[in-house]
């Protein structure tokens, strides 16, 4: 049984129009016009649970409205919604402590206190006595690699220890649905690393079901073997991200070292020439010419080094979106 | 209940440690406050001369709406302002999200969550101000009186509260409303004064619009012992009116929620 159905999900909002300068102030103070942005329309998907789902799309795609509709915080304006059995926007307690949700630009913790003192209240909250809280703050703490930090004032800490200590305050309740928006948003390659190794290691040890939205796509490829790919508020995609690549893509990318390097026109006839950068070459090559194009190439030239890879996820989605096409 | 009272143990003593953390600021926040209530007496005390009266209340009779009112100014500094000020900011900043999704009532996290000692000693003081000129003025203690003095005193300490939570509900549409919380603020100094001291009109509109008479006057009466049942009794109606109608209108501004942006 899902755990997440949606079905012609929407929600419109009133957005106030103003017009640049002092005149467009004045007018916007005394006669305030609005218009109304369908931020989702008609959104229908369903999650299993302990799924870890993907949510891609550009900024304003509605990504984020609709993980508030599912946590409960945004009521829909239309369609039907059931989360892990309840309706969201009713945020019943029973509901509240089976969520959490994770936004990379905003938190919880209290700045001028230790992470320890925030966990406190949560426990509180959530009504775990001590005993069990100390157990798991220990147990959370391991998996994301935090000791001392826990007892430095939040504002102290870096970035990183601070979205870890997030991470173990939003998961403290032990909850088993996931909203995390954009939870790496600002972290280095190395912190963003981490949280992704948590997730996935929370995932398998609690069987949470996870729905990530985050503008780095290596969160999503390293997490996410499920993406819904959201334009201008609709569903365009809902797959595996290996799927979506070829749908976006008929080609696969070749890498070249050749020995010599060789102009573009004498590579032409393998496939159609990417970048060249010396003697190395980047071809794409269409999927059911692979295989023989690839023969070819090493016969046909003196090759040191040959890598095949589908192109960047980034790129094909960024493509997509400049386009707007919506196929 | 008993997970409400270990939460609000928390909150206070996070909200305590908190403040802590910044020990200038705390002392000039109690040195402020200290400030406050002296010119609050040396005011009064040019209005009243011993002998005199006002609106048919006598110095000492006047002292215990003073008292009250002191009470209530320090309840609002350790209490209301605190955590009624902030709504604005969880509105604007959109920190309301983590608050509406813990399985808590989001009314009592808003209200309770944090506790400012700055207001302590202008409870206390009130309180003793209250308890010296209600003695001066004659008054002769007995439970039932008691009683009902710390009824009506809850009593407008909720209709204060309600107004105050009703007006920063008003964020959820208008976001920015602390001008309002100030015109609020600014009511409640009426109260320092006995009621009937104001022109007529005034009055009324002190007693109906912005129920002033019922946060200080009324309690001072009760404590005086010179209250009668229907003054009680439409208080503490008052009251639990004020109580539904701002928690009611919550639940309702929630509905149109609509986050801030990421």
């Amino acid at each position: 049984m899902p755990i997440v159905c949606a079905e012609r999900l929407s929600k419109t909002y009133r957005v106030a129009q103003k017009q640049p300068g002092l005149g467009g102030t004045l007018r916007h103070f005394f006669w305030r016009r609005s218009r109304a942005v369908e931020a989702v329309r008609e959104l229908s998907f369903s999650i299993e649970p302990g799924e870890m789902v993907g949510f891609l799309g550009a900024n304003g795609a509605g990504k984020t409205t609709t993980l508030k509709m599912l946590s409960g915080l945004v009521h829909p304006s239309g369609g039907s919604l059931q989360v892990a059995g309840h309706r969201p926007q009713r945020r019943q307690a029973p509901f509240l402590q089976k969520i959490t949700l994770v936004m990379g630009q905003k938190q919880q913790l209290i700045w001028d206190l230790p992470p320890l003192d925030s966990f406190r209240v949560n426990a509180a909250v959530y009504g775990l006595d001590d005993s069990e809280a100390k157990r798991r703050i220990n147990e959370l703490a391991e998996m994301l690699e935090l000791g001392e930090e826990l007892t430095r004032p939040v504002r102290k800490l870096s970035l990183g220890e601070r979205m870890k200590a997030e991470l173990l305050a939003a998961l403290l309740h032990r909850p088993s649905l996931l909203f995390l928006d954009e939870p790496t948003l600002g972290l280095d390659v190395n912190a963003q690393a981490r949280v992704r190794t948590f997730l996935a290691d929370y995932n398998r040890r609690y069987g949470a079901t996870v729905l990530l939205t985050s503008h780095y796509m290596a969160d999503i490829t390293a997490l996410c073997p499920r993406v819904l790919l959201i334009h201008q508020g609709s569903l365009f995609y809902d797959g595996s991200l290996e799927a979506l690549t070829q749908r976006l893509s008929p080609c696969r990318m070749v890498r070249l070292e050749l020995k010599t390097p060789l102009p573009a026109p004498a590579l032409a006839a393998y496939g159609q020439v990417e970048a060249i950068n010396g003697r190395e070459v980047r071809l794409l090559i269409e999927r059911n010419q692979l295989t023989g194009t690839v023969a070819r190439l090493l016969g046909d030239l003196e090759v040191l080094d040959l890598e095949v890879a589908d192109p960047p996820i980034e790129d094909l989605i960024g493509q997509l979106f400049q386009k707007g096409v919506v196929s | 209940m008993g997970r409400y009272l270990l939460t609000l143990r928390r909150f206070w003593a996070t909200a305590l440690a908190g403040q802590l953390e910044y020990q200038l600021n705390l002392l000039i926040d109690l040195l402020a406050m200290a400030g406050n209530l002296a010119g609050s007496l040396f005011v009064i005390s040019l209005f009243y001369g011993p002998g005199r009266n006002l609106g048919g209340w006598s110095w000492e009779a006047a002292l215990v709406v003073l008292g009250v009112y002191t009470v209530l100014d320090g309840a609002c500094s350790s209490l209301l302002r605190p955590n009624l000020g902030t709504i604005v900011t969880h509105v604007q900043q959109g920190t309301l999200d983590f608050i509406l999704l813990k399985p808590i009532d989001s009314q009592f996290w808003l209200s309770f969550r944090t506790f400012s000692p700055a207001g302590l000693p202008e409870i206390v003081t009130g309180l003793g101000l209250t308890i010296w000129a209600a003695a001066k003025a004659g008054a002769t203690p007995n439970p039932t009186g008691v009683l009902t003095a710390a009824l009506m005193l809850a009593s407008s300490l909720v209709i204060l509260y309600s107004l105050w939570f009703g007006l920063a509900t008003t964020s959820i549409w208008f976001v920015k409303t602390w001008n309002a919380t100030e015109v609020l603020r600014a009511a409640l100094t009426a109260g320092r004064y006995p009621i009937s001291a104001y022109p007529l009109q005034l009055r009324s509109l002190l007693t109906v619009v912005l129920p002033v008479a019922f946060l200080t006057t009324v309690p001072a009466e009760a404590i005086l012992g010179g209250i009668s049942v229907n003054a009680g009794a439409a208080s503490l109606l008052m009251a639990t009116v004020c109580l539904l109608l701002c928690r009611g209108f919550w639940g309702y501004a929630l509905r149109f929620y609509t986050s801030a942006s990421s």
